[in-house]
Parts: structure tokens; C-alpha cells; sequence
């Protein structure tokens, strides 16, 4: 029974941080059709600016809450406005020119800091169910994760900026035609994204290794979520995210963390293969 | 208030405007009439700004806007109701109406009351998605849409293409009384003789990328002036 409750955590704790990680790129991908091969760099940043800010003596929530995305927001607008606004529709060119993107941040990060792992430690602490440990962040994780859907959901739904968004990925020509200024949401919503990633990369910094090549891990694991997902950008990475995350722990428990992998990359393969509009392509239609 | 001299327009290397020259009254409703592939949709394209001008200028109000980009000329008062009506169809009928208010600094719920005044049809569907709707339906909407921006001058590109008759009817009427009511000018572009004769009060023909000939909307009724102006032949 103990152990089936802290199987269930770790499920649940899979899950939302791959609803964190997947976020921000279902909406750089997801909605403005972006393939950002740079996005485990934004995490990495994140987690960055999260060690870096919390070891200059800056309190941890802070330094994970708001220093993080807020950075990588920055970051990301820059690039959006230096690089991606030249490359939208150029499929080929946007991942090539990510790719280099993701090259050169970690250049840049491993010549700034060096190649060795940082940390911070965990905050919260920990609680014990009969014979095994777990810590509260598992669940603070959580909580963060039902937050940002919600809080995408509302501002997608029930904000002007959320209809104006939405409204310009669908038709930028027409959102033009009606007043919209399609490049200035484009760089907005990009920023918003990438913010959202650099919170994941914030909120994970205590739990994972903090190198210049940890967006590798990410990266992969990000897509296949989002287009396991779907078109709903919500609904496709909430419910991807959930199964991805019982898969890999479920398998990681069972068999290694390594081959728990294997099998979340093969179940994936199996079900694009199945639903290839991903999961919000058969269920959950016409929600966002 | 409008005034275009000389406007030229290329797909390309494929020149499709090769000089067009008119100029439109404050309040006029004027009519420009022409084959497929003689430059109409090219025109309201490049009048809105989807297509660069590759030569001539257009003004409004006096100032050049040859160069401006599609947003800026949106919230100076110019609408286009597009070909195809580009609906955004995930979005409610509500919400692509909405949409019309996008450039306002304060969203005005009670300007798309006003106009849905003018389009009783559409109350009963504001709920739908946009994608739901019947052709004719979706005319209205993007009509309905482009009235929200508060334009001064809207262009309406071939309204009834595809259109059941009941709600052509429909459109000339709202169009009529949006003119009375409210003196706004519009540009139509068309090749359904009825409509254009019923709507405008002066008909220009269009044909291989220059404005031909001027003609009043009472000469529309004799089939071989048309088949002679336009090159082309009524049934």
C-alpha cells in the first residue's frame, strides 16, 4: 500500500514536469507552428539563472518564481525579434537555425561557467510513508503544474489578448486585415513561451543537474509530448503529459530509469502511429 | 477621400495591375466590374496592403499610404471584407466579431450590439464556431466583422460568390441602409451584374490590370454594351 502511494507520486511527479517542460513549446510549437530545437537550452537557462541567482544569495522561491522566466522571456524575445520573426513558415530554415541557436547558448554558457554540474539544494523537505521517503516539492511540482494550466487556460480563453492570439495563429493575414499588428503578437506570444519553459528550468534546477548540456534530455521528450498532444494546446499536453509520465515511471520502476525511456519513446512511436492528429485529434475536439 | 494613380501590382515577375486610376467620393458606393483573372482581388489586396504596390500611389484623406503596412491601414478606417471571407473558425461568432474590436484601446462590447442591429440573423448563432456556419451566414459574419473596426471605407470583394440568393438580397438591403445610416463609402468588386447595378452609383470595368471604361449602373442592363466593355458574355 506504501508502495503504491509513492509509485502514485512519482507518477504524478513525472507527469508535471513534463506538463512544465511542454508548455511553453505547446505554444511556440503547438500554436505558432515553430520548431524550437533550442528549447532544452531554455530550460537550461532557466535553471541557470535559478543557481546562479539563488548561490549570489537571493532568496530560492524568488530566484525559481520570478528570476527564471523572467529572463528567459527576455531571452526569448530578443530571439524572436533577432532570428525567428525572419523564419516563420520556413520549416527547414526555423530548425536549422534553432539547432545552431541551441549550439551557441551552450557555448556561451559553458565558456561563462564552465562545464561542471551546479545545484541548489532542494527546498521543503521531506515525508515518509512507512518504510520509503518522498519530498514535498514532489507536490509543490504539482501544484505549480495545475496552476500554469489553469492560468494558460484563463489567459487563452477569457483575455483579449488570449482571443487576439488565437485569432492571428489561425489567420495572421485576416487578424491584419481587422487592426492586429500580427508581428508584435507573434514576439509576444514567443516570449510568453519561452518564459514558461525558463520556470520549468527554474523549478527543476534543485531536482536535476545543472550542466550547459542538460536541454539535451529535455528536448526530445518535449516534442514527442506536444505532438503525442495535438492540436489542444491544454487538453493535448495535459493528457499526453499525464500518460508519457505514468509510462516512463511506471516502466522506470519496473525495469531502470534507461530503459523506462526506451519504453516512454516507444509508446510514443506507437501512438502517433495510431492517433496521428495526437490525442487531441480524436479525443477532446475543439477544445483548447 | 480615396484617390489611386497609376497603382501597379506583380505576383512575382507576373505584372497583374498595370496602371489603375480612380478615385472614390466620401460616401460613395462604387462598383467595379470585370472578368476572373482581370486583377479585382489583386486590387482590394493591394488597396488593404496584402500585396505590395510595385508602382503608383494610393491615398487617403490626402496622405500617402502606398507604403503602410495592413494593421495601420485597418485603423485609419479601411476594411476589407476578403474573398472567401476567411472566417476564423475555431472562434465563436461572438468571438470572430470581437476580433473586429481588436485595434480599439478599449473593448466595446456595445459596438457589436449596434451592429448585430443591422444583422438579425447572426444573434441566434453567436454561440456556433465560425467554422459552422453556411456560406451565406459566414458573408454576413465577415461583413458584420468588418463593420465592428468602424471602417470608413470598406471593399468587399465578390460578396456573392457562391451565395444563396435569399441572402444576396439580404446583403444589398443591410448595404443600402448602412449608407443612409451611416455614410460610409465602399468599393465593390464583382461580376454578378444584378448586384452591382443595384448597389453602386458608378461602374467602373476592369480588364487586364487597368480600369477601361466608366459606366452608369442603369447601362448594366444592356447585355451587349457589357459583353462589348467587360469581354465578357452574359448568359
Amino acid at each position: 500500500m506504501d508502495l503504491a502511494f509513492i509509485i502514485a507520486l512519482d507518477v504524478l511527479n513525472g507527469a508535471a514536469s513534463l506538463v512544465l517542460l511542454c508548455l511553453g513549446l505547446a505554444i511556440i510549437f503547438g500554436m505558432m507552428r515553430v520548431i524550437n530545437l533550442a528549447h532544452g537550452e531554455f530550460v537550461m537557462l532557466g535553471a541557470y539563472a535559478t543557481v546562479i541567482s539563488a548561490n549570489a544569495g537571493l532568496n530560492i522561491w524568488i530566484a525559481m518564481l520570478v528570476v527564471a522566466p523572467l529572463f528567459v522571456g527576455v531571452v526569448g524575445i530578443v530571439i524572436e525579434r533577432c532570428l525567428i520573426r525572419f523564419l516563420y513558415g520556413r520549416l527547414v530554415d526555423t530548425m536549422l537555425a534553432t539547432w545552431g541557436l541551441s549550439l551557441l547558448i551552450v557555448g556561451l554558457v559553458t565558456t561563462l561557467y564552465g562545464n561542471t554540474i551546479k545545484g541548489v539544494p532542494t527546498p521543503l523537505g521531506g515525508f515518509s510513508v512507512g518504510a520509503y521517503k518522498s519530498s514535498y516539492y514532489t507536490l509543490f511540482l504539482a501544484a505549480v503544474a495545475l496552476v500554469m494550466l489553469a492560468l494558460v487556460y484563463v489567459v487563452m480563453r477569457r483575455t483579449r489578448f488570449g482571443l487576439v492570439a488565437r485569432a492571428t495563429m489561425q489567420n495572421p493575414g485576416m487578424a491584419a486585415t481587422l487592426g492586429v499588428n500580427p508581428s508584435r503578437i507573434y514576439m509576444m506570444s514567443f516570449g510568453i513561451g519561452a518564459a514558461i519553459t525558463g520556470l520549468a528550468g527554474g523549478l527543476l534546477a534543485p531536482v536535476s543537474g545543472v550542466v550547459p548540456t542538460m536541454g539535451a534530455a529535455y528536448v526530445a521528450k518535449a516534442f514527442i509530448t506536444v505532438v503525442g498532444g495535438g492540436s489542444a494546446i491544454l487538453a493535448g499536453t495535459a493528457s499526453a503529459s499525464g500518460l508519457f509520465g505514468l509510462i516512463n515511471q511506471l516502466g522506470s520502476y519496473f525495469t531502470t530509469p534507461v530503459f523506462g525511456e526506451v519504453i516512454l519513446f516507444i509508446s510514443a512511436i506507437i501512438l502517433i502511429r495510431i492517433l496521428p492528429q495526437g490525442i487531441s485529434g480524436r479525443f477532446f475536439k475543439g477544445s483548447l | 477621400m480615396l484617390e489611386v494613380k497609376g497603382l501597379q501590382a506583380a505576383y512575382g515577375r507576373i505584372p497583374i495591375l498595370t496602371g489603375v486610376d480612380f478615385s472614390l467620393r466620401e460616401g460613395e458606393y462604387l462598383g467595379i466590374l470585370g472578368h476572373n483573372g482581370m486583377g479585382k482581388t489583386t486590387l482590394m489586396r493591394t488597396l488593404m496592403g496584402h500585396i505590395k504596390a510595385t508602382g503608383g500611389s494610393i491615398s487617403f484623406d490626402g496622405r500617402d499610404i502606398t507604403r503602410l503596412p495592413v494593421h495601420e491601414r485597418s485603423r485609419l478606417g479601411i476594411g476589407l471584407v476578403p474573398q472567401g471571407r476567411e472566417i476564423f473558425p475555431s472562434l465563436t461568432v461572438h468571438e470572430n466579431l470581437r476580433m473586429g474590436l481588436a485595434s480599439a484601446k478599449k473593448e466595446d462590447i456595445s459596438v457589436i450590439d449596434d451592429v448585430l442591429t443591422e444583422f438579425p440573423r447572426l444573434v441566434r448563432l453567436l454561440d456556433r464556431s465560425g467554422g459552422a456556419l453556411s456560406g451565406g451566414e459566414q458573408q454576413l459574419l465577415a461583413l458584420a466583422r468588418c463593420l465592428c473596426t468602424r471602417p470608413r471605407v470598406v471593399l468587399l470583394d465578390e460578396p456573392t460568390e457562391g451565395i444563396q440568393p435569399s441572402i444576396i438580397d439580404e446583403i444589398i438591403e443591410t448595404l443600402l441602409r448602412l449608407k443612409q445610416k451611416h455614410g460610409i463609402a465602399m468599393i465593390l468588386v464583382e461580376q454578378n451584374l444584378d448586384f452591382i447595378a443595384s448597389l453602386s452609383e458608378r461602374v467602373l470595368t476592369i480588364q487586364k490590370g487597368r480600369i477601361t471604361r466608366e459606366i452608369m449602373p442603369a447601362d448594366l442592363k444592356d447585355a451587349a454594351a457589357i459583353a462589348e466593355y467587360v469581354g465578357m458574355t452574359m448568359s
